[in-house]
């Protein structure tokens, strides 16, 4: 069974080529563009590894982290974060972010990142 | 009295300008003509009562010799060294002043440039890094741009791209496409609207308005209060000067309407500058009494106010008592134990560092303000009223801040001064 990415990410183009890069790269991605959809989806489906965009609408991407981080479900579930900022890589890291890349990103960047953390957490793309 | 260095070349000035022998103004001081003649050279100290007798035969006022007439120049040499933390001979800066006066001003010249620079890239670094529109506009272009290179690596690294597909890429890089040049174009308005880098290093705001006021003798009458100073304020460099100058006319004119200068003026003869009797007479907050005495020609009074953190807001100097520029006060100013208990009135008599047996009289209030109500913050803010003072008694010794301050056991001290220290070697 494919490895399941939950993409948050609120801008659309971005997400659609994301989307469509890892499930080229057959991964299974369930993509929302805001935190509390995405924590819903996360309940329903837990995914593999959660890619999370830093800002959001509504609820910020360090909220988002950090509700993930309060549920047992996904306390370990590998996220790498994307922000247009640097400085908030300290700020990412301490929240419990386990990757984090700056935009603008390569599509070879983030797919080796995403498969470089499955392959961490013992799934395989 | 712990005089200039060269209070005695400018006795010997004074004494020239009037033409008198040193034989002649030693016998009216009671000195030798050989003592005067040291003294003059710069070789003896002056005890105070030496320094009033000579002041008296001179018939000259004993504080002029002690402040000399670069006063404000020799401060500001000192504020550099002070802030440049460099082993510059603070203690010949008068010395150096008197001789090189030229140079002296063109060093506290190329200092203050250096400063307003320094504040134009501090200005310039706070906008990069905290300015939410510049924030959002970069934002908006870097995602747009990284919208564009996924779409635009996929387009061409994806040789086999399903028709579909590559249609929806490329409408997709056509709107990030439109994105990114309408977020360029706002952003090189949004820069081009701001105003320039020389708005904003001038000076401090604070220190701009107090420019301001002190050009005005910092006076300004009721009358002039009522019919609008729109226009000089408009004439502030920057906005931040100008928004802090429109505060400061807001509060005069209600502090003006609560307590008119002819009120004030008859209070002030019938009961003397006492803030909280007037205050209780007149109806009217003690701070508000402060601040409206503060502005009287007659009375020459100083006043500082700070905030909840301690910082200086507000700094009108009176003579013989100098106030930082830069970083905090000397904490034993009464205003600081004001601030700690609201609604207690400190009153003292306080000799200044560094400005011989001149005194003081300092009045220090604070008061609590709630702007939202019970579950909002507590607002603190406290004002010292700074009079001369001519009494005898004990004395509070205090200084203007660390760094600059002479004493040498003080128990308050937070760290080294730049000047000799009295008692140590």
């Amino acid at each position: 069974m494919a490895a399941h990415v939950l993409l948050i990410e609120d801008e659309p183009n971005i997400a659609e080529a994301i989307r469509f890069l890892l499930t080229r790269d057959g991964l299974r991605v369930s993509h929302a563009g805001e935190g509390a959809a995405a924590l819903v989806l996360a309940r329903q489906d837990p995914p593999d590894l959660v890619i999370l965009d830093h800002m959001l609408p509504g609820m910020s991407g360090l909220e988002v982290l950090a509700s993930l981080r309060a549920d047992p479900a996904s306390r370990t579930t590998p996220v790498i974060m994307l922000t247009a900022r640097g400085r908030d890589r300290e700020v990412a890291e301490q929240a419990g972010a386990d990757r984090f890349m700056t935009k603008p990103f390569s599509n070879a960047e983030i797919l080796a990142e995403v498969r470089a953390m499955l392959a961490q957490s013992g799934r395989t793309p | 009295m712990p005089l200039s260095a060269l209070t005695g070349t400018k006795l010997r000035d004074l004494r020239l300008a009037q033409g008198m022998r040193q034989a002649e103004v030693a016998q009216r001081a009671g000195i030798s003509a050989s003592y005067l003649n040291l003294i003059e050279h710069n070789r003896r100290k002056i005890t105070p009562e030496v320094m009033e007798r000579l002041a008296d035969a001179l018939q000259i006022d004993r504080a002029a010799l002690a402040e000399g007439r670069n006063a404000a120049l020799v401060e500001d040499l000192r504020s550099a060294a002070a802030r440049s933390g460099t082993m510059a001979e603070v203690e010949r800066v008068e010395e150096f002043v008197d001789r090189f006066p030229g140079w002296a001003g063109l060093l506290a010249t190329l200092d203050a440039r250096t400063l307003a620079l320094e504040r134009a890239v501090e200005a310039l670094n706070d906008r990069m890094s905290h300015d939410p529109h510049l924030s959002a506009s970069l934002h908006e272009l870097l995602s747009s741009l990284s919208a564009v290179r996924a779409t635009a690596a996929i387009l061409a690294e994806t040789p086999d791209l399903d028709a579909d597909w590559a249609a929806r890429f490329h409408r997709n890089l056509h709107q990030d496409s439109e994105r990114l040049a309408a977020g360029a174009e706002a952003l090189v308005g949004f820069l081009d609207a701001r105003q320039g880098i020389e708005e904003q290093g001038i000076a401090a705001p604070q220190e701009e308005v107090e420019d301001w006021l002190r050009s005005r003798g910092w006076r300004i009458a009721d009358a002039e209060l009522a019919a609008g100073l729109e226009a000089e304020v408009a004439g502030l460099a920057s906005s931040a000067a100008r928004s802090l100058a429109g505060g400061f006319l807001a509060r005069a004119r209600s502090d003006a309407e609560v307590l008119p200068e002819s009120a004030l003026a008859a209070g002030l003869a019938a009961l003397g500058p006492d803030p909280l009797l007037l205050s209780d007479r007149l109806g009217v907050s003690p701070l508000v009494v402060m601040r409206r005495l503060a502005g009287m020609a007659d009375l020459q009074a100083g006043l500082v106010t700070c905030d909840g953190s301690g910082t200086l807001t507000f700094r009108k100097p009176t003579t013989g008592f100098p106030l930082p520029r830069f970083g905090a006060a000397c904490p034993l100013w009464p205003l600081y134990a004001a601030l700690g208990r609201p609604g207690q009135p400190f009153e003292a008599r306080v000799q200044m560092a560094g400005q011989g047996e001149r005194r003081h009289r300092v009045v220090a209030w604070a008061e609590t303000r709630h702007p939202r109500g019970l579950r909002g913050p507590e607002l603190r803010e406290a004002a010292m009223l700074i009079l001369p003072d001519e009494g005898e008694g004990p004395v509070l010794p205090i200084g203007s801040s660390c760094r600059v301050c002479v004493r040498g056991d003080c128990p308050a001290r937070r760290e080294p001064s730049i000047l000799p220290v009295e008692g140590l070697a």
